[in-house]
């Protein structure tokens, strides 16, 4: 089967651009591998929340309207949301369709998957960011009595031995499956890297509010200093409760859960701990204190001071003065390691030469290193709200009107091929750049903005 | 800005540091560094280390000139003290590598610095070498880093300058990380 574009992956990023490409009446053909909103269905423990409030959850074309606009939605809502979605935008979904391999020939994209091959002009990789954990090759020397698990299979705590759990990693989703665990009678160590701290709710409002008004979430990829660092940032320490609590570590410590550093080894029966808890929890302290500082200046400038709660400021993360270095889990009684330790795509079926050494997609803003291939979802990927349903909104509106072009472009070539086949690939291949091209204007693109 | 820009001195080339670092990021096998050192023991506990070539940028480097290093311990060990004691020794790795980030830091974020000076001190139980106590280790039970710092930022730019070079700091790293130490003996 041939159509103009492929598009692998129907969750939210993968119907933005459906939504976006239809709305440009261009034919494609929406790829999953199980159902619509399939990682949101299969691969998120039961108690997780959305770390945005119900008003940012928006697509092109449709946003939250129910009744409560500052709640989280809970997993079965956000899958109700997007099937809604799936059906209000008529996307052309193939479910059950699992994706095996994508060559790309130098012109067409030649999809293998489980229920028969496609081709196609165009490619969007919307598979998302989180289909595999990241877990540190240390885990291989750890004993093989230790019940290792990854956020990707959690459910509950009921699924582990009721005995001690580490956790390591001190992302969102680190915090909230320490604090789960631990509440449920499993005492939980949590080992501490790099972290960044933020409240849920400042001088009255969501975060995630300020944060779109201060627009640090429309800071584009090229205004980045550190692109690779900003791409590999841990998720932010948020949870999205009715409550709007504020889950940091000093929360985590008033429960009863050990904080320890990074954790580095394991050697001689003993896992090892860094010394650099300290300076973790004081960059992040800095850091959001930073943030704080500009969110009051910004609040004062636009005259907002008088309608919103008072500056304050959070107590500095509370750690011991000598926090231990070395644990022996059977002696802890530490049964469960919680890896909480990132995530990465599965690019197993992709065998276009796109991939970095790092194994991830080489792209400017989402424009992939191979002609008319796109990717989406991703985190920073053009902005730094690219990783949140309302970041892929807007990057789906601009990928589609590059893709177009791009497809505009294959076919004015095509038509003026002389011999099928013969011309030079440069015409057709043109490299992706920084910027989403403008409509061009009849005089030419060389005009002065 | 501008003015700050080129005004801001603490003799750090930046340009040439993000040079490297754009570089390297482009040709990872060069950025593949061996730091050596050799030591030859002298009498008691008093030895001299030397150090001179290391090897980086894919081929063998030099520092201008060999560096000597007496390391020895204090008389009421019942040595000569003809040198400070190797402990001390990783004291000052630590306290020079900080350092230097701090200027590092400082001139990328553009402070200048009038003045650093930092003071530590670590807390070592002899019953640990002396084999007295087997629950005791032989090593520091805590490293305490002082630093004084007089530059043209606010308190918390600068309290974030330390948190920056630790954070980038290899001395750091090694004191704080678990390293493999394999010894060979022919």
């Amino acid at each position: 089967m041939r159509t103009r574009c492929i598009i692998i992956g129907a969750g939210h990023s993968g119907l933005a651009m459906s939504r976006c490409l239809s709305a440009r009446s261009i034919d494609h053909v929406v790829l999953e591998r199980g159902e619509i909103a399939n990682s949101w269905k299969q691969e998120r423990w039961d108690s997780l929340k959305l770390l945005t409030p119900n008003w940012q959850t928006r697509l092109p074309g449709m946003a939250y309207d129910g009744p409560d606009p500052d709640g989280y939605m809970a997993m079965p809502e956000l899958i109700a949301f997007l099937q809604r979605y799936a059906g209000e935008i008529s996307a052309p979904v193939e479910q059950n369709t699992r994706v095996s391999s994508v060559h790309y020939d130098g012109d067409t994209y030649r999809v293998a998957t489980s229920r028969g091959n496609w081709q196609s002009d165009a490619l969007v990789v919307a598979s998302g960011a989180c289909n595999r954990a990241q877990v540190p090759a240390m885990a291989a020397t750890l004993p093989a009595s230790m019940v290792m698990t990854t956020p990707l299979l959690y459910r509950n705590p009921d699924q582990l031995p009721q005995a001690g759990v580490l956790v390591v990693g001190a992302s969102a989703t680190g915090l909230q499956l320490a604090e789960e665990i631990h509440r449920s009678g499993r005492p939980v160590t949590l080992a501490v890297g790099e972290h960044v701290r933020l409240p849920r709710v400042y001088r009255g409002r969501d975060i995630q509010w300020w944060l779109d008004a201060l627009g640090i979430f429309d800071q584009g990829h090229d205004e980045i200093d550190d692109l690779a660092r900003g791409r590999s940032l841990p998720s932010p320490q948020l949870i999205g409760s009715r409550e709007h609590e504020i889950l940091d570590l000093n929360r985590l410590s008033a429960l009863g859960v050990e904080l320890r550093g990074r954790l580095a080894g394991f050697n001689d029966g003993k896992l090892q701990f860094s010394g650099s808890l300290g300076n973790v929890c004081a960059l992040a302290d800095l850091k959001m204190e930073r943030l704080l500082n500009s969110i009051d200046e910004w609040a004062t400038r636009t005259g907002l001071d008088s309608e919103i709660d008072a500056s304050h400021r959070h107590p500095a993360t509370r750690i011991d003065d000598s926090p231990a270095l070395m644990m022996d889990p059977a002696r802890q009684n530490i049964k469960t390691i919680m890896w909480a330790t990132g995530y990465r795509p599965d690019y197993s079926w992709l065998q276009v030469p796109v991939l970095d050494r790092k194994g991830m997609i080489r792209h400017q803003g989402g424009i992939a290193d191979s002609p008319g291939m796109y990717l989406m979802g991703m985190p920073l990927l053009r902005r730094r709200k690219s990783s949140f349903i309302h970041g892929a909104a807007d990057d789906a509106l601009e990928l589609s009107a590059h893709l177009a072009g791009f497809l505009e472009r294959k076919s004015r070539a095509a038509r003026v091929r002389p011999i099928a086949g013969n011309l030079p690939q440069r015409a057709d291949n043109p490299k992706p750049g920084l910027f989403i091209p403008r409509p061009s204007s009849p005089m030419g693109a060389d005009l002065p903005a | 800005m501008t003015n700050i820009t080129t005004s801001v001195d603490n003799g750090v080339n930046v340009e040439a540091l993000l040079g490297a670092r754009e570089a390297l990021t482009e040709m990872p096998e060069a950025a593949a560094f061996k730091w050596r050192a050799s030591c030859k023991w002298i009498k008691g506990t008093h030895s001299r280390s030397t150090v001179q070539g290391f090897f980086g940028l894919g081929e063998a480097q030099s520092h201008k000139t060999e560096f000597t290093f007496e390391a020895d311990h204090p008389e009421i060990f019942a040595a000569e003290d003809n040198g400070a004691t190797p402990v001390e020794m990783v004291l000052v790795g630590l306290a020079s590598c900080l350092t230097a980030g701090v200027a590092a830091v400082a001139q990328r974020r553009e402070i200048q610095l009038h003045s650093v000076s930092a003071t530590l001190e670590a807390g070592m139980d002899l019953q640990g070498i002396l084999g007295i106590d087997s629950d005791v280790r032989n090593g520091f039970d805590g490293i305490k880093v002082h630093f004084d710092i007089d530059a043209d930022a606010s308190e918390d730019d600068i309290r974030a300058l330390v948190a920056q070079s630790q954070k980038r700091s290899a001395v750091f790293d090694i004191v704080t990380n678990p390293t493999n130490v394999s010894v060979e003996v022919n």
